[in-house]
């Protein structure tokens, strides 16, 4: 294969001031990260450790293979949503090894609001069954809740995407032979009570776990019955009475025990289909990533600076080099899986959608998965364009994109902006996994664009009306739109609301996309039926 | 000449003397019990044969099978060893008569030692000095109390027929009189069958200094100079070195010629030893006369440059000695170190189990390793729990002692529990660098030589860190799929999303509960252990393929082993096995601990009724372990519901022998 040649000058001025701009972003997200690790605050640390229990991330450790890798989903979410501190939205996703096998792990926290279900707790639990199913990854969850969160039932419990959701995804990936496996770990009440129940098999901790529809006071209420919770729906009843639970645990730690003996009478054997080949390190390491992206986000660089710091070797095998050269398409490995990449490098023009679409059929055909590495501003625009069916050559590259079957993982390393986004597999296009830098941008379209389209509205209409409008009037219009863009464009922004899977240091770029092609290589390849292309 | 030779023993001396017999072009045959089925003797012999089931009475000391094998193979001559048939008249009576070469002397030779009162008769008569005493046969206690009082305390009191400290009490005032000689008679009659006493002065700091005499068919005798043994812990030798320190030409003289009247008094033929109570002022006693080649004979090698068992071929063979007393000098200083399986810190509990790892460091002119085990074997109940010999040689002491403490480094054994630190505590105690010795050394400096807790050090740590991290990823990688073979996911280095990747590995190090926090950062493991304060952290980078690592930058020696329980690893010259602690799975309380077995070995006693109430700390149970008792003892007040054994039975270490209801609801 092709070597790629960096021309990159690590001993230069911009090299470093690009590096110290990038770490210093870095810095800030791994601060956010750690404190969001804490969950609900040392108090209620103190008094979920006080009744013998682990703390989430504790059992999670205890739960996954020693040394196994852990990449979390969502940690960003619901940060700076309610107006109130919910960490990680009070539940914590992800994948990681549980006697050998990559399993989605749903653990709720209940240091964080008793780990009750807000919105976005919701949607988080959604989105990691969606992993589980589009991967095909068994799915443990860790079940410490006390339900919907109330106050904001109109949010959580009625819609399609809504708390009943969990359970018919349950259901559908049981159905699917995707594992569910429930350990009981602390409260399991009401509508929560199903994740057990609908569990293939389930855990109680005794003492700890109570599974009931409703708690005791519900029940004094409706029938004056007095019951402890332990008497209504501890491990015991659970155990040995109702049936609701299978297994019975002493402990945390045993519980954990106990699920990892499920799994590993899982009887599931991987077979990736791929031609795996033993990995390679990048001959430019991966930390260049930060001195390679320029500071200052307009200005634009050579993406394969980005590929030759992520894949095998650093080896790149390009499609069409000479044609459509604002998108780069090639075949590379990465921690030994090939993948087929498309890279922005620069807006897309009819034949570089064309290239893209062409590309992403040739990878559906060999069954090879698609990194996309977004920084995009979007497809080019003007008379020129629209006549020469610019639209009609991005819906090529879209529709290909959204019906190729294979494996697709979308890195947001710039700007996502616009159709862009749509044709370079955003979150609609329902990518297996989608992380951003803490350097990138989304949005419709970039802020000073969107002041700029407003302002020519707003000018309109003042001119039709015979007003004018000063120069320092239009100043103070804009600004408000740009810093609203900046503000809703901005990762954690996005990651708070679940557009993305997570914002990862660019320097772990090339381990996250391992992780997810070797996540995704679960499911059997599927055939892909491509729409019709408008030619 | 001899031209075919068994060796009627085991383990390490087996080893040696096959050695020396390939050497000379003597063929060889091994004899084996059941447990030594695929031992290094039988793998170096030129034939084997089975002599029974484990136990040394059924195999090893079993003069009929002995001979049987000897008559089957057509051997000519039976080397005894030491220990088992070595001592015993009978055997070497029965070999005569069988017209076998016994390789040994005279059975009346060994007769004549193997009574201690007959023996210190005829020392008196050769005019070897004795230590002031009563060797008569009148054991009335009143009459032998009576004598203690005319000797002067502080006295011992010794079996007649022992030998290895049992049997054996020292006596400091009339008080305690009676009940000492009550139970050294006691445990002399469990030991050997015969509880006759004797009384004699104690010297208070004697040096045990033992002269290596040979004697040929015609008559003629050398000296071999001495060894210093004066390093032992209840009578059993721990580190021996010759030349003795310190000693002048005149002394080493005079202790070799009254040596020499001692052989020639009894008749002696091949390789002896009489060993020595050498006082402060330069007096010397006789003890006793050892008619065997003895366990710590290499040192006297290593000086002389003499193959003592290619002596005692020749002098059995009827040869005269291969050297006269002229011929002989002293080259440089030698040590030997007796590494053993048992825990020091424990009172010296001798270990079983399985080995998982020898490795002894490299042989060189002036390192020799007198082994009989190799990793993957067993440390068994049924015989001496001794690994190997170590035995140093130097220009002079120093340098000898400088090896030695180099080599005892090297030295890697994992599996059980071994005296490696605590002989290289011994050897570098500063009274011992000066050659300050006696028998009383150990308990003497057992502060310092004896730890009640173990100390850990940041090198150790080092070392398990990286071995914890290599154990994983090893773990992750063998679990990964058979098609995906390279999976990120098994890579093992614990990586969290934009998270600290530190782990905590709750590990006991011998008996020590230690948190060590680590963290795997581009292929390096950082470190981290509370417990060490300041000194506890640092940074272990393993070199792949290659047997060394990178510590705090530092290149050094590292590898490691798995055991049952943990792992073993050998960083730089350190040594350290560890439990990785299992996590608390809310199971404890279904059986007072205390109560199994602590190692593999023989019920003897069980002390109370079925059924009864029993005081905490009530004794319950006797066993016999490596040729020690030891009580289990009730852990609280309680019942004993039932024994889960029968006197007698042979018991696994680990397992349950009393079932005991603490009374309290679990």
């Amino acid at each position: 294969m092709n070597q790629l040649q960096s021309k990159i000058n690590t001993r230069d001025e911009a090299f470093a001031l690009n590096r110290e701009k990038m770490q210093a972003v870095v810095a800030d997200l791994k601060e956010k990260l750690e404190t969001i690790a804490q969950g609900g605050g040392e108090r209620a640390r103190e008094k979920h450790l006080s009744r013998g229990k682990l703390l989430p991330r504790d059992r999670i450790d205890a739960l996954l293979d020693p040394g196994s890798p852990f990449l979390e989903l969502s940690q960003l979410a619901a940060y700076d949503v309610y107006g109130e501190d919910v960490p990680a939205a009070g539940i914590i996703t992800g994948i990681g090894t549980v006697s050998g096998q990559p399993c989605v792990i749903v653990a709720n926290d209940a240091t964080v609001k008793g780990g009750t279900y807000y919105p976005l707790t919701v949607k988080k639990h959604l989105r990691a069954q969606t992993v589980a199913e589009q991967n095909n990854l068994p799915c443990i969850y860790l079940v410490d809740s006390g339900g919907a969160n109330l106050p904001r039932q109109d949010d959580v419990f009625p819609d399609r995407e809504h708390f009943g959701r969990i359970f018919f995804n349950q259901a559908n990936l049981s159905a699917k032979n995707i594992p569910q496996i429930a350990v009981v770990m602390g409260s399991c009440t009401a509508g929560g009570a199903y994740v057990p129940a609908m569990a293939d098999e389930s855990i109680m901790v005794k003492e700890q776990a109570t599974i009931f529809l409703a708690g005791p006071p519900l029940v004094k209420a409706a029938t004056g019955e007095e019951v402890s919770a332990e008497e209504l729906g501890g491990a015991e009843v659970h155990c040995r009475t109702s049936g609701v639970s299978d297994h019975y645990a002493n402990n945390d730690v045993h519980a954990l025990q106990l699920a990892r003996r499920s799994v590993a009478r899982l009887n599931r054997v991987k077979n990736p289909g791929l031609d795996v080949r033993q990995p390679v390190e990048p001959i430019y390491p991966p930390e260049d990533i930060y001195g390679v992206v320029p500071a200052d986000s307009r200005q634009p660089y050579d993406v394969r600076e980005i590929i030759a710091r992520v894949v095998d070797g650093s080896e790149f095998d390009e499609f069409k080099a000479l044609y459509g050269t604002t998108l780069v398409t090639g075949f590379a490995r990465i921690h030994g899986y090939p993948v087929g990449i498309v890279a922005n490098n620069g807006i897309l023009f009819a034949e570089s959608a064309q290239k893209g679409a062409h590309f992403i059929e040739l990878c559906a055909q060999r069954n090879i998965p698609l990194v996309f590495l977004q920084n995009i501003t979007g497809f080019m625009v003007g008379k020129q364009y629209e006549a020469g069916g610019i639209a009609k050559h991005g819906a090529k590259m879209v529709t290909a994109v959204a019906t190729a079957k294979v494996p697709k993982i979308t890195i947001l390393i710039g700007g996502s902006f616009g159709a862009g986004n749509y044709g370079m597999c955003g979150r609609a296009y329902d990518p297996n996994f989608l992380f951003m830098w803490p350097n990138a941008r989304i949005s419709v379209m970039g802020g000073e664009q969107a002041a700029g389209v407003l302002a020519q509205v707003k000018r309109d209409q003042k001119a039709a009306r015979g007003e004018s409008w000063s120069d320092e009037d239009e100043q103070a219009f804009r600004k408000p739109i740009v810093d609203t863009y900046e503000h809703q464009g901005h990762p954690y922004y996005a990651s708070a609301r679940l557009w993305d899977d997570g914002v990862i240091d660019p320097a772990d770029t090339r381990r996250v996309l391992g992780l997810c092609l070797a996540a995704a290589t679960h499911k059997e390849p599927e055939e892909t039926r491509f729409g019709v292309f408008r030619m | 000449m001899i031209r075919k030779l068994l060796i009627a023993n085991r383990g390490e001396i087996a080893c040696r003397i096959i050695k020396t017999a390939r050497r000379l072009g003597v063929a060889t045959v091994a004899v084996y019990s059941d447990a030594d089925a695929d031992a290094l003797h039988v793998q170096l012999a030129d034939e084997a044969v089975r002599l029974g089931p484990p136990p040394a009475k059924d195999s090893y000391l079993d003069v009929e099978k002995v001979l049987d094998a000897a008559t089957r193979t057509g051997a000519d001559a039976i080397h005894p060893g030491y220990g088992f048939l070595s001592e015993n008249a009978g055997f070497c009576r029965a070999c005569q008569q069988a017209d076998i070469i016994f390789v040994g002397p005279p059975a009346a030779a060994i007769e004549a030692m193997g009574s201690k009162s007959a023996a210190k008769r005829i020392m008196e008569e050769a005019k070897v000095p004795l230590v002031p005493g009563y060797h008569g046969d009148n054991q009335d206690p009143a009459e032998l109390e009576a004598h203690a009082q005319r000797i002067g305390y502080p006295i011992l009191l010794k079996a007649a027929a022992g030998g290895g400290g049992k049997g054996m009490r020292r006596v400091d005032d009339a008080a305690e009189f009676r009940s000492a000689l009550d139970a050294a008679k006691r445990e002399a009659m469990n030991a050997f069958g015969d509880d006759l006493m004797l009384l004699e002065r104690y010297v208070v700091s004697p040096r045990h200094v033992e002269i290596q005499v040979f004697c040929d068919q015609q008559g003629n005798g050398v000296y071999l100079f001495e060894r210093d043994c004066s390093v032992q812990r209840r009578h059993q030798k721990v580190v021996e070195e010759a030349p003795a320190p310190g000693l002048s030409e005149e002394l080493r003289a005079e202790m070799g010629e009254a040596a020499l009247r001692a052989a020639h008094a009894i008749g002696y033929e091949g390789a002896g030893t009489v060993e020595f109570l050498l006082d402060a002022d330069g007096s010397f006693f006789f003890m006793e006369m050892n008619t065997r080649l003895q366990v710590e004979h290499p040192v006297t090698e290593m000086i002389s440059g003499q193959d003592l068992v290619a002596w005692q071929l020749a002098v059995a063979a009827g040869e005269p000695l291969p050297r006269r007393q002229e011929e002989l000098a002293i080259d440089g200083h030698a040590f030997e170190v007796r590494i053993y399986a048992e825990d020091p810190d424990n009172n010296f509990l001798p270990a079983t189990g399985m080995l998982v790892r020898h490795r002894p460091p490299e042989e060189s002119e002036s390192v020799r390793v007198d082994t009989g085990v190799q990793s993957g074997d067993e440390i068994s109940v049924h015989y001496d729990p001794m690994i190997a010999k170590l035995i140093c040689h130097g220009r002079n002491r120093r340098e000898a002692l400088a090896r030695l403490d180099r080599a005892l480094g090297q030295y890697q054994i994992a599996g059980l529990r071994h005296n490696i630190d605590f002989l290289r505590r011994v050897i570098n105690q500063e009274d011992f660098v000066a050659g300050r010795v006696s028998t009383h050394f150990i308990e003497d400096h057992e502060s310092e030589l004896l730890q009640a807790e173990r100390a850990i050090t940041a090198l150790e740590c080092a070392g398990i860190a990286a071995y914890l991290h290599e154990r994983e990823m090893r773990d992750l990688r063998a679990a990964a799929p058979a098609r995906d073979p390279h999976s990120p996911w098994h890579c093992g280095d614990n990586w969290r999303s934009g998270l600290s990747a530190q782990r905590r590995h709750n590990i006991d190090i011998h008996g020590r509960h230690v948190d060590l926090l680590t963290e795997v950062r581009d292929g390096a493991v950082f470190w981290h252990c509370q417990a060490l304060g300041e000194a506890g952290q640092g940074e272990i980078r393993l070199l792949p393929g290659r047997e060394l690592a990178l510590v705090d930058g530092r290149r050094m020696s590292f590898s490691s082993v798995d055991t049952a329980e943990g792992g073993a690893v050998f960083v730089g010259d350190r040594q350290v096995e560890f439990r990785v602690l299992p996590p608390d799975l809310g199971e404890g309380g279904q059986y007072a601990e205390g109560l199994e077995a602590p190692m593999n070995g023989t019920v003897i006693a069980l002390l109370v009724e079925p059924g009864s109430a029993v005081e905490a700390d009530q004794p319950l149970l006797v066993m016999e372990a490596m040729k020690m008792e030891h009580t289990l003892r009730a852990p609280s007040a309680g019942v004993v519901q039932q024994y889960l054994c029968a006197q007698g039975d042979l018991v696994d270490g680990g397992s349950l022998l009393i079932d005991f209801d603490t009374g309290e609801q679990s």
